[in-house]
């Protein structure tokens, strides 16, 4: 059956579902219980599951991450709820030294199946800690999984297949778009959705590659639409770690253009990564040099400047500009 | 298993009664109580004074909340409901002593004159700081909850290295929120400034509610009794008393000025309004529960206290009301007129040094920007 989702409202579908499904699967988080969450992302869950499976915790975030790490040791699958992407932070030592390692260092004997679910990015008028991209920290640690939805349908899927993973997963949602629309196929298998890892072509073109994930996909979109003189080709990356590379090689060895985009400050960011892994694989493919646009080196600013600081439908054309310009 | 994890799930109103040992000087009637342990004399002009800040309070939060409905301001944390904690607490601090504030404490930034453009323009979105926390020994305000509780410690500490311990000395004042009693670092700040007997006071609004949460999700037993697990003094004062505010503070303030270490003051009291501007309180508590608290409202407690004493008549209250609209008035037009910042002000005050990088960064952005004169900019 196909119905119309926002963002928001096909994750909260998707927890159900996973909630339904498997009676160890936990939420928790700080408000998720009868508020819903700050964004209502777990709307009715807590009055249907109750406040054993929809826990509201205490305002502590390491305190979510570690106590997340005990109840998935002791067979559960919890769900964890940060509230805005610069709180995570008191919880990082939770999530890098513990979460990410415990696997590994019991020779794989132990699983520790936690989502952190963390709305991100700007875009929303916020004040200070409410609109940053700290994806890179995730990414760069082994032993977690680092996946971005863009989409209503892939929200609903992919937080579904997070839930089932055995490995963390940190689920980065774009927070400006939780209000987006679309059809989303609710009844459909899990086994028939585009596995997590997964990047997808959203749109294809002859010309060059933009790269994006989260927000800036609608972004990149719309800079395609609006280039009249060049066929852009897009690239939801979808999955941040591990990256579906072959996936961006196939499309950069086509248009033998690359312009990877994101919120995220540049230094040291994914579109490094990816800037560095396509110039090895695909050099002799490449007309120019890969070109980023991204936020700035700059925490991010107060909201009268976040316009600026977010990569725009211009700046995106101005980084395609570039490419060609060699 | 769920009758102890479900506790705050319920909707029995939080009652405005905190039970035993609660530090109260003025009761609701406005009626003047002594305190034992709290000696507290005030003179009428000296109680007016505490009236006009509280009034003049009450009415910039209001306007605020009324621009941030207009589209002024992206966001706004009301503190309605808490003028007495705050202004009693802060009016209780002398200039050399150091505010580390949460985002809440417009009433503590009034006291300390940190002018009312500089608080509206963070939630304008103008800036993420502003002010110059020296000029005002308040601190910026800190939205990562608990964060602040650490900083302050620090600082007492270094007033400690300074030597500047004493009864003409400094103290430091931290405020926070019955959520933020729940962060690691509001308990490792409770850990430093015991072991180093640190020159602070942790002042905790316990306004019942952290968003959604009510107190019930945070402890199992009143915060001040807290402070005893960790070596200190707590004590736990009604939040809408200010005159209860105003001499336990003080007299802690001076206590932990001389080097007796510490102190924990939680401050009883209730969040009227939403906990910002995008929350909505129905969704998790009743409406009993505030008309009961309005029955303690710290501003007409003390009204009441002063017409009783003849401290203050008509007249007073009607000065204080005119001189309440005119503040509306300046800071309506005081929000409107902000500045926005310039694109290139983000690459500013990054860095102390020069930053190669950075600065290639503003360079190419500037000159991008400039492409765009003279045709319409078509950000999206
Ligand atoms: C580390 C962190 N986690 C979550 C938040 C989101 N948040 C903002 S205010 C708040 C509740 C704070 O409650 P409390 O400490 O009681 O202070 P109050 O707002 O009631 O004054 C939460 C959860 C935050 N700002 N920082």
């Amino acid at each position: 059956m196909t119905t119309t989702l926002n963002l928001g409202k096909a994750i909260n579908a998707g927890l159900r579902r996973s909630m339904d499904d498997d009676p160890k699967v936990l939420l928790m988080g700080e408000d998720v219980g009868k508020l819903g969450g700050v964004f209502r992302v777990t709307d009715g869950l807590y009055k249907d599951f109750g406040p054993d499976r929809v826990i509201d915790t205490p305002l502590a975030e390491s305190g979510i991450i570690g106590t997340a790490i005990g109840l998935a040791l002791r067979g559960y699958r919890p769900v964890c709820e940060i509230q805005f992407d610069g709180f995570f932070f008191p919880s990082a030592n939770q999530t890098f030294t513990q979460l990410a390692k415990m696997r590994m260092r019991s020779n794989g004997a132990l699983k520790l199946p936690v989502v952190i679910r963390i709305p991100f990015g700007g875009g929303i008028g916020a004040v200070e800690h409410h609109s940053e991209s700290p994806e890179t920290y995730f990414a760069h640690t082994a032993g977690l999984r680092v996946v971005s939805c863009s989409t209503p349908e892939d929200a609903y899927w992919m937080i579904q297949q997070a839930v089932a993973s055995d490995d963390p997963v940190a689920f980065f949602e774009p927070k400006q778009q939780y209000w987006d629309k679309a059809d989303v196929d609710t009844e459909a298998a899990l086994s028939s959705a585009a596995p997590m890892g997964s990047a997808r072509v959203v749109r294809e073109g002859t010309d060059a590659t933009v790269v994006a994930y989260g927000a800036m996909v609608k972004t990149c979109l719309r800079a395609a639409a609006a280039d009249d003189e060049r066929s852009l080709e897009v690239v939801d990356l979808r999955s941040l770690a591990p990256i579906d590379y072959e996936t961006v090689y196939a499309s950069v060895r086509r248009t033998g253009r690359l312009i990877v985009v994101h919120e995220a400050p540049m230094s040291h960011g994914l579109g490094a990564e990816i800037a560095a892994r396509v110039t090895e694989q695909c050099f002799y493919h490449l007309e120019s040099p890969v070109i980023r646009v991204t936020g700035f080196d700059t925490p991010y600013p107060p909201n009268r400047l976040e316009d600026h600081y977010r990569p725009d439908l211009d700046r995106v054309l101005d980084g395609v500009d570039r490419a060609f310009a060699f | 298993m769920s009758t102890n994890t479900s506790s705050g799930a319920g909707v029995e109103p939080r009652s405005a009664d905190s039970g035993d040992n609660l530090v109260q000087i003025l009761t609701p009637d406005g009626e003047f109580r002594e305190h034992p342990h709290y000696p507290f004399a005030i003179t009428a002009e000296e109680a007016r004074g505490l009236y006009r800040d509280m009034a003049l309070v009450r009415r910039f939060d209001t306007e605020a909340v009324a621009l941030q409905r207009h589209g002024e301001l992206g966001l706004w944390a009301s503190l309605l409901g808490q003028e007495a904690a705050q202004v009693g607490s802060a009016r209780a601090a002398r200039p050399n002593d150091m505010i580390f504030p949460s985002y809440r404490e417009h009433g503590v930034a009034w006291c300390r004159d940190v002018p009312t453009a500089e608080l509206l323009a963070m939630f304008r979105g103008v800036t993420n700081g502003g002010w110059d926390p020296r000029d005002y020994g308040f601190h910026l305000y800190t939205v990562v909850i608990g964060t602040q509780c650490l900083h302050a410690t620090g600082y007492a500490m270094g007033i400690q290295r300074d030597g500047a311990v004493g009864e003409d000395g400094s103290a430091v004042i931290a405020y926070f929120g019955d959520g933020a009693s729940s962060q690691g670092d509001t308990n490792e700040a409770f850990v430093y400034a015991a072991v180093n007997n640190a020159p602070v006071v942790f002042f905790c609004q316990n306004n019942q509610w952290a968003i959604s949460e009510p107190f019930e999700r945070q402890s199992r037993v009143p915060l001040y009794q807290r402070a005893s697990g960790f070596g200190f003094p707590g004590v736990r004062i009604d939040g809408n008393d200010v005159f209860a505010s105003l001499a336990v503070t003080r007299q802690t303030l001076n206590d932990v000025r001389v080097g007796q270490g510490p102190a924990l003051i939680e401050a009883f009291t209730y969040r009227m309004g939403a906990h910002t501007t995008t929350d909505d309180p129905t969704r998790y508590r009743v409406a009993e529960e505030l008309e009961e608290w309005k029955g303690r409202d710290p501003i007409s407690r003390l009204r009441k206290y002063l017409t009783r004493t003849g401290g203050a008549d008509e007249s007073f209250f009607d000065a204080v009301e005119t001189e309440a609209e005119a503040l509306g008035e300046r800071v309506r037009t005081e929000c409107r007129t902000l500045p926005d910042p310039q694109p290139s002000d983000m690459f500013r005050d990054v860095y102390a040094e020069p930053h190669p990088v950075l600065e290639r960064q503003r360079d190419e952005f500037v000159e991008y920007l400039a492409s765009f004169d003279g045709e319409e900019a078509s950000h999206s």
